[in-house]
């Protein structure tokens, strides 16, 4: 048997890296803060000690910066990690991401594919207004060549991020900072991985399908368990990779319930919920008994006193589930 | 330094103090001025097949071949080269072959970019030239990254990126040097400086006497030099090299040229600069001042030149005309390689297109 901790998911999550440092010795952790002080969140928390300032380093205040550097080091053959303190900042680095890194496989015919990851802390409910609060997953999802991550808890985001490491394709591994200190787990203290493109199945159930990931899906959680009480039997799936996402999942399960919802933080509009109601009621058309529902943030700035207005709560979830049901 | 007279070796007859002959052997000299034939032969014929149709896009390099092909020659061929779009010369010092460079102008199927990319967006990882791409500056911060990573890796490489003094003005720029400087990667940035961002002369850039004056400010050193003298690119180049090579850190260096052609085959330069500085600059000319030094030397002359521009000619004519015949690339080849396998949703959206191309393909067959 294993040897596991409890650990939430600042933990597991450096607990990852340690592991991936200890495998490659090609791998390297640049962003700024990440060094001495473990970032601000603590999540490279003791890995400068354990790893040597060469491979856990700060860099200059320099999103764009960063990522141009860390693609650079990946052309010369290391393993970059980066962090971006907040996803609500990587847009300075939006075009190395965007025209840079998303491209350089394909534009070199595959003679270059630097391995760069990008870890990012996103999401609101943190009172954190405007600039620390963004879930930016549609625009990444939006440019080929890149893979998008989202993590629920702290074995997903653990395997997860072990999994995006082994894989070779640049990867925006967006982390819900609202539930970094919350979701707290018993897990494996071992290597392991988890795939990535695959939805997992939270819970399953017969009167309809609702998607989510991040810290959204805790809240639906919260949502389903009201519902029961209600008497609605709801099927939950953590889609965890936006980009590429798991159609297949979702549609076998739409294909059973014939309803489904998705929920959320980044607003309605073009926000990846669109991405996902078109593609399975392309799919799964004969099979729908009710409009396909987004439950999302509003087409607003993200908000600060009133966020809790903004973000998706358990009410207005299951208010979204039972009209959904009752079609 | 910068604010001092332009440092040059070249004499206008082509001499030099004989401190410097050494800076090239004899070789390196008519190598040069065999890359600069072919580069000029290139640009004029590249430019004709441009107006011809038959190739969508060309940018000249006429003028600043010295900048281009003394850069290269100050790196061994490991050393990769960052190129930002107008570096031709590199690619012919490192002798790649012309078919490579012609089938990714034309973008056929023997394209190592799968013909991905318009004309000029160059990648050869086997002659360590990474990918160009359109947004200017972008390549800087890679250079340092790789001057980073060869340092760690103890790999001995020195990278080195080109940039014009229009993308001096890009936040990567900044962003490259200040990193660059921080981690005292071993990195070269050189500034081409042309005098102008397409149509816009480099006053509209920058306030400050020089670019070169910038490195104090980034904590490396700086230098200004003549950019059509191809020994005092080599000199200066060299230098920063070797002080790269030892672990003494970054270098920038602005070399002062003239773009004495369009800035691309979409471009009228006599609606922005004047004949009479055009004429100034044809005296500097780099190949001519080259010539001259290949003649002093007595490696050189007319003859030698004639019969070598013949033979250049012919084959590139016959290289072209080879590589025209092959077709684009495999349909399937615009679905492969986003990833490193295709993901589900692509290979939906392949599937479907592939077939009704098929159908579509068949249909027309078969309509007597």
């Amino acid at each position: 048997m294993a040897e596991t901790g409890s650990l939430n998911m600042i933990q597991a999550l450096g607990n990852a890296l340690d592991h991936y440092m200890e495998r490659d010795e090609m791998a390297v952790v640049l962003g700024e803060d990440v060094g001495a002080f473990g970032g601000v969140f603590r999540v490279t928390a003791g890995l400068q000690e354990k790893y040597g300032a060469e491979r856990v380093f700060d860099t200059p205040l320099a999103e764009a910066g960063i990522v141009g550097m860390a693609i650079g080091m990946g052309l010369g053959g290391l393993r970059p990690i980066v962090e971006i303190q907040f996803a609500d900042f990587i847009f300075p680095a939006f075009d190395q991401i965007v025209n840079e890194l998303a491209k350089y496989r394909y534009r070199s015919g595959g003679q270059y594919a630097p391995r760069v990851l990008i870890r990012t802390p996103y999401g609101g409910g943190i009172r954190g207004g405007h600039y620390h609060s963004q879930s930016p997953e549609a625009y990444f999802a939006h440019t080929p060549g890149l893979r998008v991550v989202v993590p629920s808890g702290p074995y997903e985001a653990k395997g997860l991020l072990l999994g995006a490491l082994e894989c070779a394709d640049p990867v925006i591994f967006l982390e819900p900072k609202r539930i970094y200190r919350s979701a707290k787990g018993e897990i494996p203290l071992d290597y392991y991985t988890l795939p990535l493109e695959r939805a997992r199945l939270v819970k399953k159930g017969e009167d309809i399908t609702l998607v989510a990931w991040g810290a959204m899906l805790h809240t639906c959680q919260e949502a389903v368990a009201l519902a029961e009480g209600e008497g609605y039997d709801v099927e939950l799936i953590d889609l965890q990779s936006i980009a590429p996402y798991d159609l297949h999942t979702l549609v076998r399960s739409v294909t059973k319930t014939g309803r489904m919802a998705v929920v959320h933080e980044a607003p309605m509009t073009c926000g990846f919920g669109a991405e996902l109601v078109a593609a399975v009621q392309a799919e799964a058309f004969d099979h729908l008994r009710a409009p396909l529902l987004r439950i999302t943030g509003f087409d607003t700035p993200f908000p600060y006193s009133l966020e809790d207005h903004y973000l998706p709560s358990a009410e207005r979830i299951l208010r979204g589930l039972v009209e959904t049901i009752e079609y | 330094m910068a604010g001092q007279p332009l440092f040059s070796i070249l004499n206008e007859d082509g001499s030099c103090e004989e401190a410097y002959r050494g800076l090239l052997t004899d070789d390196e000299v008519r190598q040069a001025l065999d890359a600069m034939i072919l580069n000029r032969i290139l640009d004029r014929r590249l430019l004709m097949l441009q107006r011809q149709g038959r190739l969508a896009f060309w940018m000249t390099s006429r003028g600043e071949e010295a900048t281009i092909l003394g850069a290269a020659a100050s790196l061994l061929p490991e050393d990769p080269i960052f190129l930002s779009y107008r570096e031709l010369g590199c690619l012919l010092w490192r002798r790649i072959p012309l078919p490579l460079i012609f089938n990714q102008l034309i973008g056929n199927n023997r394209d190592l970019c799968l013909g991905r990319q318009m004309p000029v967006h160059y990648c050869y990882k086997e002659w360590a030239i990474p990918s160009v791409s359109s947004p200017v500056g972008t390549q800087l911060p890679h250079a340092c990254g790789f001057g980073y990573a060869a340092k760690m890796r103890g790999t001995g490489q020195v990278a080195l990126a080109f940039c014009g003094e229009g993308t001096a003005s890009e936040g990567d720029f900044h962003t490259a040097l200040n990193f660059a400087g921080v981690f005292a990667t071993p990195t070269i940035f050189v500034i081409r400086n042309n005098g102008y961002a397409i149509s816009t002369p480099e006053s509209s850039q920058t306030a400050a006497e020089s670019l070169a004056v910038r490195a104090e400010g980034y904590g490396m050193p700086g230098f200004q030099v003549d950019g059509n003298d191809l020994l005092a690119v080599v000199k200066v180049l060299g230098e920063a090299v070797d002080r790269a090579r030892s672990g003494g850190g970054p270098t920038l260096v602005e070399a002062m040229t003239y773009r004495m052609g369009p800035h691309s085959t979409a471009d009228d330069p006599s609606a922005y600069r004047s004949d009479d500085e055009a004429a100034e600059w044809n005296r500097l000319d780099p190949y001519e001042r080259l010539k001259a030094h290949g003649i002093w030397r007595g490696i050189w002359s007319n003859e030698e030149e004639a019969t070598i521009q013949a033979s250049w000619d012919e084959r590139v004519v016959a290289t072209l005309a080879e590589c025209e015949r092959h077709p684009p690339p495999r349909i399937e080849s615009l679905f492969e390689g986003v990833l490193e396998t295709v993901s589900p949703q692509l290979e939906a959206q392949r599937d479907a297109y592939l077939a009704a191309h098929r159908r579509r393909q068949r249909d027309e067959f078969e309509v007597p």
